[in-house]
């Protein structure tokens, strides 16, 4: 057995440093593309042994790769040099609630589902609802800044954070912000760390902002016969004074994906419907309602569904979940992108998805918070299938070549991981990754902390295929 | 072998797993066990891990082993993954490159089909409570010597009629004067029919009292669950043969039984033969009418109960009946309607009891790691007493309520119904 290993068995308590090959193939892949074989797994349940783990890693130099979950879309917790799995989701999981401050403070394993529970019950929100709430960690969500249909109107998650508790890739404890709704002192590391994909510490707590939940909502489900009608529909009813929480998107495709799958009456013949949930005061909704309904006609809505109950609503939210899963079925593999452009600009990326698809022959689908200009184009294909996975990877490039070229960005919400390091510089320009670059490497001397994410390595390209 | 390793595995069926991560909540050994090598996504992930060559068949066993199969995760999985299937396959690779055992050819091949054999269970355990050898072995602490925590199971069983009386009680045919409203052919299962006999025949009163007439095919034989579970798959595929053959030899409505597990694989012989061939359309037509007596009692609706029982119950589905048989509210709604009875439901009645087959006695402390779970779950409700569904939940429960130290009832559903006397409504 190596040194490194050794030694890191007799750090931590027996039974929590994995190395059977069936432990480390549990941990070598997440829900996004690619297995990656560790070394080792290591159950954490202590921010001493964190800091423990890290300090070995960096005498030894073995990467270590943190891991929560593991839903991540983008492939943040992948050990794709292999060394340590940092397995944070066995953490003691804990929910402090100040209902008098709006706030809460967090240890990392919490299921981020759980903490908008425990601030309804004070009748506040926790606003940030990644789909996967009720699986993913606070820390993941933390460190790959999470999004989810409220961020229309309320953010992602780093909009939520006062304060974090970190342990650096040297292995040494720190706090950034606080507890404060204000707090301006020296340079914002809290919203450096937030989103860094765990490759500038790890994340042992954090203090969250809480705020009021509104007393009430209103679905409203229009279909369209025509994409583009619906994604003009959407930048309306946006400039119209009226911010929904929720507005989202899905084509005739995915319609039909859902229906097929789990039917729900959803209207298999339009070419692309929105759904929208309103929040606020009752009073409030029925008029901003009956305003949406007067847009949606003007814009030649082909249907306006108004759910009659809250179950029927549950049921049209439920489908809307159930897009991801269900486009699953047309083809075993899922390649989901989440590029995103300025609202005004949505329909614009719709075409061009129609012409990326048409020039591939790829069967392409897109759904998704389209109400903030983050779409979710998702190309099915066969991982089995090299030929097609080739032309998958051109596709993939095209699409963030439309989504910069219309002023928008290569993620809106799942992160950069390993898929989308290699268009970096695309977006950033070669300066602007410089300075990242050197942020990290100052942080991370030995560059031990999930090495082979965010930034592309020499000549590093989009594969999707095996030989 | 003919078939590749891949195929005996349902390779194919491992791409429908996206790697989600949503049936992570749902898993009672994810839950206990802390490791995601004990999730139904590692599982599954091993199982191609293994039809890829990147891992063994050994890598595979302790995992797959230490599943429950109590299949809540197929409950919650948004892309449908045919985990059973994945599950099945996996079991029956691992015992394939297993050494053989004498005791477990036996017990499978020969005891569990064999109503002879399940008779002499009865007996054997009757024998064992009556003549004060039950007293004798437990004042000796000879059954806590005993392999497998026998000691703790046997204190948990209910007590047995003699062998007479079962022999008196039992007739093969319940024919009614009036024209019958159902005519069921009553799967009696190899453990309900022994251990648990008085069970069945509640179970048989109340469908005559709900207007029906029941018969016991005499061909029938073990359901095979207990055979899939293990991996063997050749002999579940035959003992279902058996049974397809034995209920066709009546045009019954229903095929009903009472126990959770055997009803879920019951409902699921189709799945064991090829589509299109002559046995998977029996297969079929058996399966359309198999239904747990609770969705019986509650179609018939013919009973009113007379006796009113003051007491709090909770109810503890079996994992079999509401995941696989996909039965949830009949077994509720039946509660609900004995007057005097205040139903106290579970925070997660989806989760496991940890009973699982024989799981309880295989993995015995992961069961009860399980078990503690639920047991916390049960105490919250503050209910008198557990109703299940399912022959293994209820010794487990009843092993949970004595670990805790409690004075707390585990019923079978048929049995509590049949103590509020129910009159037939007509």
């Amino acid at each position: 057995m190596e040194k490194w290993l050794e030694e890191l068995q007799s750090l931590l308590p027996e039974g929590r440093v994995l190395t059977s090959l069936a432990d480390r193939h549990s941990y070598s892949f997440d829900a996004s593309f690619g297995e990656h074989l560790p070394d080792a797994v290591v159950q954490v349940k202590e921010k001493l042994e964190v800091a423990d783990v890290l300090k070995l890693a960096n005498r030894y130099k073995v990467p270590v790769h943190p891991r929560g979950s593991g839903t991540c879309l983008s492939g943040g917790p992948l050990p794709v040099h292999g060394g340590i799995v940092l397995d944070m989701s066995q953490f003691p999981a804990v929910i402090d609630l100040s209902p008098r401050d709006l706030t809460v403070k967090v240890t990392p394993s919490v299921l981020t589902g759980n903490i908008n529970k425990a601030a309804e019950k004070h009748g506040l929100m926790y606003a940030p609802d990644p789909s996967s709430a009720h699986v993913a960690t606070i820390g993941g969500n933390l460190a790959e800044n999470s999004g989810g249909p409220r961020g229309l109107k309320y953010g992602v998650t780093k909009d939520h954070v006062l304060g974090l508790e970190v342990v650096t890739p040297e292995g040494e404890m720190i706090k950034t912000g606080g507890q404060t709704i204000k707090n301006v002192t020296g340079i914002d590391l809290t919203k450096l760390i937030v989103g860094s994909e765990g490759t500038l510490g790890v994340i042992v707590g954090a203090t969250l902002k809480l705020m009021p939940k509104p007393p009430a909502v209103q679905t409203i489900m229009v279909a369209f016969d025509e994409v583009r009608k619906a994604g003009e529909a959407i930048s309306q009813t946006l400039t119209s004074g009226i911010l929904p929480a929720k507005m989202e998107f899905m084509d005739q495709a995915c319609i039909v994906a859902v229906e097929n799958f789990q039917p729900v009456g959803l209207p298999v013949d339009a070419a692309a419907v929105i759904i929208i949930e309103l929040d606020g005061h009752p009073e409030t909704l029925r008029v901003e309602r009956g305003l949406i309904e007067e847009i949606m006609e003007e814009m030649g809505a082909k249907e306006i569904i108004i759910p009659k109950s809250d179950e029927e609503a549950a049921k049209l939210w439920h489908a809307r979940k159930q897009v991801s899963p269900a486009i699953a079925k047309i083809k075993p593999t899922k390649v989901s992108e989440d590029a995103t452009v300025p609202r005004s600009k949505i329909p614009d990326f719709m075409d061009r998805l129609e012409l990326i698809k048409e020039k591939y022959g790829l069967e392409v689908v897109a759904f998704g918070h389209a109400g903030d200009g983050n779409l979710h184009p998702n190309i099915l294909c066969d991982k089995r299938n090299v030929e097609e996975m080739k032309l998958v990877e051109k596709a993939v490039e095209d699409m963030f070549q439309a989504a910069l070229d219309l002023g928008g960005t290569l993620s809106g919400e799942h992160g950069i991981g390993t898929m989308k390091a290699p268009f970096m510089e695309l977006e950033l320009g070669e300066i602007g990754l410089d300075m990242m670059k050197r942020i990290k490497d100052s942080w991370d001397p030995n560059g031990i902390l999930n090495p082979g994410k965010v930034f592309p390595e020499k000549g590093q390209k989009l594969v999707l295929h095996h030989d | 072998m003919t078939s590749s390793l891949k195929e005996r595995l349902n390779y194919d069926k491992t791409f429908d797993c996206v790697q989600c991560g949503y049936c992570l909540p749902a898993c009672p050994t994810y839950e206990t066990m802390e490791k995601e090598t004990h999730s139904p996504r590692g599982r599954i992930n091993l199982v191609k891990m293994v039809a890829e060559g990147k891992a063994s068949v050994e890598d595979l066993k302790e995992p797959i082993e230490k599943c429950l199969g109590c299949m809540a995760c197929t409950t919650v999985c948004p892309t449908n993954v045919q985990y059973g299937e994945i599950f099945e396959g996996a079991k029956r690779v691992i015992d394939e490159e297993r050494p053989r055992r004498l005791v477990e050819d036996f017990l499978f091949q020969s005891f569990f089909p064999s109503s002879k054999w399940m008779s002499t269970l009865g007996n054997a355990t009757w024998l064992y409570q009556k003549s004060g050898l039950q007293k004798v072995s437990q004042r000796f602490g000879l059954t806590k010597r005993a392999p497998l925590q026998i000691h703790e199971f046997e204190a948990a069983l209910p007590s047995m009629p003699t062998p007479k009386k079962r022999r008196r009680e039992r007739v093969d045919r319940y024919v009614r004067k009036r024209p019958a409203v159902a005519k069921i052919g009553f799967f009696k299962g190899c453990v309900m029919d022994s251990v648990f006999f008085e069970t069945n025949q509640n179970t048989v009163e109340l469908l005559l009292r709900s207007g029906a007439e029941v018969v016991f095919p005499e061909a029938q034989t073990c359901c095979g669950a207990l055979h899939a579970h293990t991996g063997k798959v050749d002999q579940s595929v035959e003992l279902a043969k058996r049974n397809i053959e034995a209920f066709e030899e009546e045009g019954f409505d229903y095929i009903v039984n009472n126990a959770g597990g055997c009803g879920a694989r019951l409902v699921e012989y189709a799945h064991l033969f090829d589509e299109g061939t002559e046995w998977y359309e029996r297969a079929e037509r058996f399966v359309d009418r198999v239904r747990d007596i609770s969705e019986v009692l509650v179609g018939l609706d013919g009973l009113a109960f007379e006796k009113e029982l003051s007491r709090t119950v909770t109810y503890q589905p079996s994992c079999h009946l509401r995941n696989v048989q996909k039965v949830t509210s009949e077994p509720l709604d039946l509660i609900k309607r004995i007057p005097g009875v205040e139903l106290r439901e579970l925070e997660r009645p989806e989760f496991c009891c940890g009973s699982a087959g024989v799981y309880n006695i295989v993995n015995y402390e992961d069961a009860m790691d399980i078990l503690d779970v639920k047991m916390q779950d049960v105490c919250g409700t503050g209910a008198g007493g557990v109703v299940t569904s399912n022959p293994g939940c209820q010794l487990q429960m009843k092993l949970g309520v004595e670990r805790e130290g409690l004075q707390m009832e585990a019923v079978h559903l048929v049995d509590l119904l049949m103590e509020a006397d129910p009159r037939p409504k007509w």
